[in-house]
């Protein structure tokens, strides 16, 4: 277990700088969720989900749809570490003719389907859902949402209907990172209580620190064990998680590191690397 | 002739294809009794989803679902069709480019009683922009049959608009060729292009202007997208003079794809029927398409003021 974590701390920490790195050489996108997600991303790619980077269309695959689909460059440096495509694609992000679009495009490898305009997501992985049980398959589908993104009405809809449907090979996971790009949540358009509200909707509700990968595994594979209804992580995360001066700052929701703040997060995401090798 | 409610006949073919393919499954949204998916739901109940009034949710899980191989058919009234779930058809399924065909019944001014909320008169002009996605508006129940089965056996999104009411049948079953428009009867004055319920008026209105010595052609332009552009220009070659009929908005539909295609290179006469930029309300459709001038005595009094001015 210990080398387990330890692994996904140092590939997590990998994420960051590649996220940072790409945001900083695109010079426009969405820092904040993509840090505060990439625990949960890397989690899912490297050690909850069954996939094959070799094989992106594997049939037998569990499947990943990123609802927030700005927070791209986290699955996309994910998806690049797994091997599904070369490193150095990642720094033609945003760029005309690349593969690597603002938001997610159904051309990467590894990308189920393109996303962007928020609450379409969990209605996509239902759908993903209910082809793997009428094919009769146990593949699981995981669907990354953020928080902001479940005021949109589409949501809740099709919450309502994965819990009829009895989606039970769905886990809906929302990056709870308390921040959209007015401000916060709670001053936007409040979305509490978060649990009642998902329970009221007929689905198990776990709640996890999103940066603790014991707390996160332990929630991954306890929605593996929920039968007859879909699981919904409520993932505490904080926006710009591992860069000091993104932490809590909505301004990074949606502006890309100049040089200079590049240059000061690899050097902050390195003392965090080092610090936990040197815990451990 | 033989009447026949189009929605009839697309729940029956979709219960014809659905034994022949496993991977067929239907969806619809608290309305499969209108638009007759109930046929399908009866049949293969673990092939059927009902999405209770919840459209947008219906419309990107059938792109979900679609993306894993099956070819989703998408039912509700073409107002919440298209309006209402838009943005999921452009860019959970159109932009994906997936097998997801979405039937829309109660299109049009003919819903009539249920007035201007329920009449969906710019669904062709919202789908007819979408990237990637195919238009079809049969006129007939033969037609209908035909544009289901074409459908289905063509890749990528479709929007296939039909009515509510009964109609006659004009067409054979084997006429049907996506992207290809039709004559329906040979004319020296004036070309008619028409879809849906209007191919009958605009036949309606070239037998009663013949009465009148003036000899009009009838076109049936079935698929809106993509367009018959080589029938489309024989016509302005031969005639000259065009009139397009469509039971939508005059911005964006039948009338836009023809001026559109002719604009370039064969720029004429055009005059169009179709809804003024208005909203519809309750009535008969025979009121409604009287009030509108949509009706066939409307389509005669235009084109004899054209070709007698």
């Amino acid at each position: 277990m210990e080398k387990k974590i330890r692994l996904l701390k140092s590939k997590a920490s990998e994420v960051r700088k590649l996220i940072v790195e790409m945001l900083a050489r695109a010079g426009s996108g969405h820092p904040g969720g993509s840090l505060s997600s990439a625990d949960i991303i890397t989690c899912l790619y490297f050690e909850v989900m069954r996939h094959n980077p070799k094989d992106p269309k594997w049939p037998d695959r569990d499947k990943f749809h990123l609802s927030k689909g700005h927070c791209c460059p986290a699955v996309y440096a994910v998806l690049a570490l797994c091997g599904y495509f070369p490193k150095e694609n990642l720094w033609t992000l945003r760029r005309f003719n690349s593969m690597l679009q603002g938001h997610p495009d159904r051309r990467v490898p590894g990308i189920e389907l393109a996303s962007g305009s928020l609450g379409q997501g969990l209605s996509i992985a239902l759908g993903m859902a209910l082809g793997a049980k009428i094919d009769k398959k146990d593949s699981r589908v995981y669907c990354l949402m953020g928080d902001g993104e479940i005021q949109e009405g589409n949501i809740w809809e099709a919450a309502m209907a994965a819990a009829h449907f009895k989606a039970d090979n769905l886990c809906g996971i929302v990056d709870r990172n308390y921040f959209q790009i007015d401000g916060k949540t709670k001053d936007v358009m409040s979305i509490e209580p978060l649990v009642s509200k998902w329970k009221a909707f007929g689905w198990q509700v776990i709640e996890c620190d999103g940066h603790n990968f014991e707390e996160l595994l332990d929630a991954f594979n306890r929605a593996k064990t929920i039968k007859q209804k879909p699981t919904v992580i409520i993932a505490n995360t904080v926006k710009g998680k591992g860069v000091s001066f993104m932490e809590h700052m909505v301004d990074f929701h949606g502006r890309a590191p100049t040089e200079k703040e590049r240059d000061i997060a690899m050097e902050e995401l390195s003392e965090i690397e080092k610090s936990e090798c040197e815990t451990e | 002739m033989e009447q026949l409610y189009q929605r009839d006949v697309y729940g029956k073919t979709i219960v014809e294809l659905g034994q022949k393919d496993k991977n067929i499954i239907v969806f619809d949204a608290d309305l499969s009794g209108s638009t007759r998916t109930a046929l399908f739901a009866k049949e293969f109940p673990d092939r059927f989803f009902n999405f209770g009034i919840a459209e947008q949710n219906m419309m990107a899980t059938a792109a979900g679902l679609a993306s894993c191989g099956k070819i989703v058919f998408a039912s509700t009234f073409a107002m919440f069709a298209s309006a209402r779930a838009l943005d999921q058809v452009r860019n959970s399924i159109c932009y994906n480019n997936l097998n997801v065909k979405i039937v829309a019944t109660h299109s049009g001014i003919t819903v009539g009683e249920d007035g201007a909320s329920h009449q969906a008169l710019e669904d062709i002009n919202f789908m007819r922009a979408i990237p990637n996605m195919k238009v079809i508006v049969p006129c007939d129940g033969a037609e209908t049959k035909s544009a289901v089965i074409a459908a289905y056996q063509t890749g990528g999104p479709f929007y296939v608009r039909l009515g509510r009411a009964k109609v006659n049948t004009l067409m054979q079953k084997k006429d049907f060729v996506l992207g290809k428009g039709y004559q329906m009867c040979e004319g020296k004055n004036l070309a008619i292009i028409a879809c849906g319920v209007m191919v009958e008026e605009a036949l309606l209105a070239a037998a009663m202007l013949k009465e009148r010595g003036l000899s009009v052609g009838v076109y049936n332009m079935p698929t809106i997208k993509p367009v018959d552009t080589k029938l489309i220009i024989d016509i302005a070659k031969k005639y000259g003079k065009i009139m397009v009929c469509e039971e939508h908005q005059v911005i964006g539909g039948l009338y836009s794809a023809v001026c559109e295609t002719l604009a370039n290179t064969h720029p004429g006469f055009i005059e169009r029927i179709g809804v003024e930029d208005k909203f519809g309300q309750s009535g008969s459709p025979k009121e409604l398409m009287e009030c509108y001038g949509l009706s066939a005595k409307c389509i005669a009094k235009k084109a004899e003021q054209i070709l007698r001015k």
